[in-house]
């Protein structure tokens, strides 16, 4: 057999992969669970998605087609194909926050870290998105950070507030 | 005094939801061991048809009824599913019930299993409340460690396992078949029906799926019996339901209420009435996929025979409280941005009937629209409505649908504008 | 089975349970629109186009995915059944590129044709398409996706009926999409360039690359000597495209229109096809006899090749080293052809008409060189062919018979049936048993290895040896086959495995609409050329023999392997995920 040439990988390291390798082994391996398993590969990803590298890893461990990882990982909100920041926050977008002002929210989280929607800061530690409703309708307007969810977000004191917390480092991932 | 109660939340901040002694301190398991040592199948489907309790998801079909079917279906391995993909934004009830009261819900997911004949339960969770993970797995755990779960439960020759299944944000797998395929490893497309999940679901095996206000409900009928329920409500609409009350009211949260109670004592007595005193403009009833109505429903009772009388649903039990602050096209482009979001794009209807109709709001939104838009969009709501592959196409117009019967002034004068 | 009573637009009906309303109708002459599904799939009931009403039933019911009941009373052209059709049409027309005049599939197309049955007119919906870019980098497909109406049924072809699972739906609501993972141009993928995506897509979102450009040019050049080999299975396929009767045998005709195309001479890969079975009859007797790898797999599809290289490059010894026929007259061609009738190989410009869309993709291997030239200029399919006549003018129909040229016309019926599945195992049969017994062959018909059944088997006593062999189509049935060699379980001693379901004549570059129905009628067809032919057998080829006397010297020879043999390799671009991890 002629070798050929292969592709280099951007994202996955043995180190990586022993960590996957966990996940899956986890998940009994259960292709079933293959909605679990990619949550949870993709919060030890850095910058929170799984690249093409990795999906093809876990398709070929276990052995699912690429392109049905794919149809997953791309019809799940909570999934992404596309490199985002240590901190991803989730603007809620739905009808409950819009009445009660999360256009005030959004101007205010866009001007405090100087970037758009689906878009990181330079330095690679936030991304915001807006997000459908996540069921924080009664301290609406809200967001979530990394899946945390913080309400009655109507100051501009109170967002800063908590975005302070991950500046400051005192929140974890 | 206040109109809310307490039947199906009675231990509502009454116990520690980490911790089943805390649970068992407060009569906690008792309705599983009073069903699976003392009650037949039969009689637990008679219970729950006496409640005449209707699915809390929002398609309220009778419980009773599902339960009867579920059990009649031949096989020897069945499977119980807990919706709790809450998904209609403004409800966060079944959010409440997860994270103050787990061990009821477990409760109602064994008994199902007990009453259909299931050995395996799922719990399908959405992403969005991956907080809620670690506490009904430890619920789990406990319940299994104490004998409630597992192997020939309570000495019985009933065993039944749970399994806890997380969403990944996809408000469509609150359909059934969606779910299913999602709890599968797939992405969440509806199925064909035929076949019915009831006869070939989970894993082709016969499923029930319930939601987790049903579930906690039908432990609650089984420990207290129903005539402290029955007691409460309409002849139509016996009982309670467990509200999601928010929007430009003073008072958000969630609130179990008996039937028969109007909508304007739900807002203005239990939610306090609208921010500011502002004036109502309109509300949403059931979530996304429900109607709107104008404050004229405001004496309305809230039972599903007077409000479908209106033109409005239970649905999901969320009750969307908008000011006058908020243009009724603004209202409904922020619906629509949702199901724009929210289709699986498999059927025609449905994805393109969402992406054409966005289109035509954006125009209304912007003063721009054309001569027979307003048509254009009602047609292809229609068209939406009657031929999607499943649920959310078919309701997803169901609010502009409404909003154009009940403010045609205020669609007229923007295609003014934009003519 | 029960039947069931129904009424359909009130003609009274009786069919089987389990018959779908669309199924039904059909038999009362009634046409329900439809765009997703196919006969040969399974229902996906995805495009909506198929609603009707169903009396009792509050909703509308899609027909293709509703069985019918006793009793039911169906109505197929009610205001409202037409409004919802019409509507759902709009829709799928206002997202999908209507360059119509541009498209290959123009006048062929089941949009199309739905459009102009409902008059459908302009309409107030915005028609900018919302799409991908496009996918044309390879050699064999284009996909469109501005033309692409999701209806899923290119992703059952590569998925269930190839089991390739590159293609795929993806993303939701307006983005959804009908793509290869991570939206990947094909070329990057595990795509076999198969094309039975191209042939049951009902809109041109994917086709064959076209090449004939590339051809007319080729004619028009003074300086080329241009020849053509048409495939087996292209003679009992074209007709289709001239609305002849399916399974129509065309040969003479097709040589005729060829030759009116400007061809300088017209030969037949049937030819190839029985030199094939000389050197891949000879190395099944060198690997049984010399304790070789076995089970041989055929190597003449490649579609297969590009999936064994793909996924299951460890078992890229058990194919045998011929080339495909169509490599094989290449070779030939841009060599003793060319010596014999004193033309520089490059000068000689050489063309195949295959039913194939992964025989582009083979052409430009760069393994498939002689003499310093590619062996084959140009591929074209069956559609592409039949697009030249319809350029040039030609009246198909009513041309008269023509004969391929020599020195490679003469094709044996064996050779012939290499269209089939099953073709080359029983092409090779033949040849093999004679040659190691000395015998003739008591029938000529191995039933066995004939026919739709997506795995066969047969088994013959050579000199006391029973030889094992398997036949597969479609590479879902192949996967199983392969499944039982790596597990060092594989009994036979012979396999050959077409990618195509039905083999060549359901090939990816075959006239559109080659549903089940039809690649049956084009087997019987191929059988029937097959039995009408004097020569049977590829080792009774006198022009073969000629070739081996005057050039090749013996199969497997010194020149054989440099002419008519190859070597394989897996697929590039893949991830070493063991080398990461050592």
């Amino acid at each position: 057999m002629n070798s050929t040439k292969t592709k280099s990988f951007e994202v996955l390291t043995k180190d990586l992969a022993c960590k996957i390798d966990t996940i899956i082994n986890n998940f009994g391996s259960n292709s079933t669970r293959l909605v679990g398993i990619l949550l949870d590969i993709q919060d030890i990803i850095p910058k929170q998605y799984i690249p093409r590298e990795v999906a093809t890893y876990v398709s070929e461990k276990m052995n699912i087609p690429l392109s049905k990882v794919y149809d997953v990982i791309s019809f799940y909100g909570a999934l992404c194909d596309i490199p985002r920041a240590d901190y991803v926050i989730q603007l809620c977008d739905s009808v409950v926050c819009k009445v009660t002002g999360n256009s005030f929210l959004q101007d205010t989280i866009t001007t405090l870290l100087g970037i758009k929607e689906n878009e990181s800061t330079s330095d690679g530690k936030y991304w915001i998105e807006s997000t459908p409703c996540f069921g924080a309708c009664d301290i609406s307007p809200a967001m979530r950070i990394n899946g945390k969810v913080y309400g009655h977000l109507t100051t501009s004191e109170s967002v800063k507030a908590v975005l302070d917390k991950y500046n400051e480092g005192s929140v974890m991932v | 005094m206040t109109k809310t109660v307490s039947f199906i939340t009675e231990n509502f901040d009454k116990y520690d939801p980490n911790s089943i002694d805390s649970y068992l301190n407060i009569n906690g398991f008792t309705a599983v061991r009073k069903a699976i040592t003392t009650l037949s199948s039969g009689e637990i489907i008679n219970i729950a048809k006496s409640a005449t309790i209707k699915g809390r998801g929002g398609a309220a079909y009778d419980t009773g009824r599902k339960w009867g079917q579920a059990a009649a279906v031949q096989g020897d391995n069945k499977v119980v599913i807990c919706n709790a993909d809450e998904g209609e934004p403004c409800t966060f009830k079944d959010r409440s019930i997860l994270s103050k009261d787990p061990f009821r819900l477990i409760e109602g997911m064994i008994i199902a299993g007990y009453t259909v004949g299931a050995q395996n339960g799922y719990i399908y969770l959405r992403e969005e409340y991956r907080h809620l993970k670690s506490l009904i797995k430890n619920a789990i755990k406990e319940t299994m460690e104490k004998g409630f779960l597992g192997k020939n439960i309570l000495g019985t020759n009933f065993s039944f396992h749970i399994h806890l299944h997380s969403g990944a944000g996809a408000y469509v797998c609150g359909e059934g078949s969606t779910l299913i395929e999602s709890i599968e490893g797939k992405s969440g497309r509806p199925r064909i029906k035929p076949p019915y999940i009831k006869e070939c679901g989970l894993f082709q095996l016969p499923t029930l799926v319930n939601n987790v206000e049903t579930l906690a409900a039908v432990t609650a009928f089984i420990q207290n019996g129903t005539d402290d329920y029955i007691k409460y409500g309409t002849k139509l609409s016996p009982g309670t339901k467990i509200i999601s009350l928010a929007g430009n009211v003073n008072k958000p949260g969630t609130y179990e209420i008996p039937f028969g109670i109007t909508l304007r004592e739900i807002i203005y007595d239990i939610g306090g009435g609208v921010v500011d005193n502002n004036k109502l403009k309109l509300c949403q009833l059931g979530g996304a996929s429900g109607t709107i109505g104008s404050d004229s429903i405001l004496d309305t009772p809230y039972t599903y025979e007077d409000l479908e009388k209106v033109g409005l649903i239970v649905g999901s039990g969320g009750i969307l409280v908008v000011d006058d602050r908020t243009r009724v096209i603004d209202f409904v482009k922020s619906i629509q941005d949702f199901f724009i979001h929210e289709s699986c794009g498999k059927c025609t209807p449905c994805r393109e009937g969402n992406r054409q109709i966005a289109k035509i709001i954006d125009r209304f939104v912007q003063g721009t629209s054309g001569v027979n838009d307003l048509d254009t969009a009602e047609r292809f709501a229609n068209i939406m409505k009657n031929c999607s592959f499943c649920g959310l196409g078919e309701t997803a117009q169901n609010v502009l649908l409404s909003a154009i019967k009940i403010f045609p002034d205020e669609f007229k004068r923007l295609e003014a504008v934009g003519k | 089975m029960k039947n069931i009573k129904i009424k359909v637009d009130n003609i009274n009906l009786i069919v089987p349970e389990g018959t779908t309303i669309l199924e039904a109708a059909r038999k009362a002459n009634i046409s329900i629109p439809h765009l997703c599904y196919h006969p040969d799939q399974a229902i996906k009931a995805n495009c909506r186009l198929c609603v009707v009403e169903v009396a009792g039933s509050r909703k509308l019911t899609p027909a293709c995915s509703s069985y019918v009941f006793e009793g039911m009373e169906v109505e197929t052209n009610t205001k409202k059944v037409r409004d919802m059709q019409k509507g759902v049409l709009e829709l799928i027309l206002a997202n999908h590129d209507q360059d119509c005049l541009k498209c290959l599939r123009n006048g062929n197309c089941e949009l199309q044709a739905l459009c102009q049955r409902f008059n459908i007119s302009k309409t107030n919906l915005e028609d900018s398409v919302d799409a991908l870019p496009m996918d044309n980098t390879n050699p064999s497909l284009v996909r469109d996706s501005a033309k692409c109406i999701k209806c899923n049924r290119c992703v059952d072809a590569c998925q269930k009926g190839q089991e390739v699972h590159v293609l795929t739906h993806s993303h939701r609501s307006i983005h959804y999409n009908i793509t290869p993972a991570y939206e990947m141009p094909l070329e990057q993928t595990f795509c076999v360039f198969c094309g039975q995506c191209a042939a049951v897509c009902p809109v041109g979102a994917i086709v064959e690359k076209d090449d004939t450009s590339k051809v007319w040019d080729a004619i028009y050049d003074k300086n080329k000597h241009v020849i053509v080999q048409v495939a087996p299975a292209v003679r009992v396929a074209l007709g289709d495209a001239f609305n002849l009767e399916k399974g129509s045998i065309i040969t003479g005709k097709m040589v005729a229109a060829l030759r009116r195309l400007g061809f300088s001479k017209i030969f037949d890969t049937n030819f190839t096809a029985d030199l094939t079975i000389m050197e891949e009859g000879s190395e099944l007797i060198d690997r049984i006899t010399n304790d070789g790898v076995l089970p041989m797999i055929t190597s003449c599809s490649p579609g297969w090749i590009n999936f064994i290289e793909g996924r299951y490059d460890h078992l890229l010894d058990n194919l045998s080293s011929c080339k495909s026929p169509q490599q094989m007259f290449g070779a030939l061609s841009k060599s003793y052809y060319a010596e014999i009738n004193d033309i520089k190989p490059k000068d000689v410009f050489t063309v195949s008409i295959m039913p194939c869309t992964a025989k582009k993709y083979e052409a430009q291997r760069p393994e498939m060189v002689t003499n310093g030239v590619k062996e084959v200029d140009v591929v074209l399919t069956t559609r592409e062919l039949a697009r030249m006549i319809q350029s040039a003018g030609i009246e198909f129909d009513g041309l008269e018979e023509d004969q391929f040229d020599n020195p490679f016309g003469i094709g044996t019926g064996a050779g012939a049936i290499f269209g089939a599945t099953g073709g080359v195992m029983e092409a090779a049969l033949r040849t093999v048993y004679e040659v190691l017994t000395g015998k003739g062959l008591p029938t000529l018909k191995f039933s066995d290895v004939r026919g739709l059944d997506g795995f066969k088997e047969s088994s013959i006593d050579i000199n006391g040896l029973e030889v094992k062999v398997a036949v597969v189509h479609g590479l879902g049935n192949a996967k199983l086959l392969l499944k039982q060699i790596e597990r060092g379980e594989s009994p036979y001693a012979f396999i050959e495995v077409m990618a195509c379901p039905g083999g060549c004549i359901g090939g990816g570059g075959q006239p559109i609409q080659s549903t089940m129905d039809v690649k049956a009628k084009r087997i019987e067809s191929i059988y029937k050329i097959d039995e009408d032919l004097p020569l049977r057998k590829s080792h009774k080829n006198p022009s073969i023999t000629e070739l081996y006397e005057r050039y090749l010297g013996e199969p497997l020879g010194e020149k054989s392997h440099e002419l008519l043999h190859t070597h394989y390799h897996s697929r590039d671009m893949k991830y070493n995920f063991e080398e990461l991890l050592k």
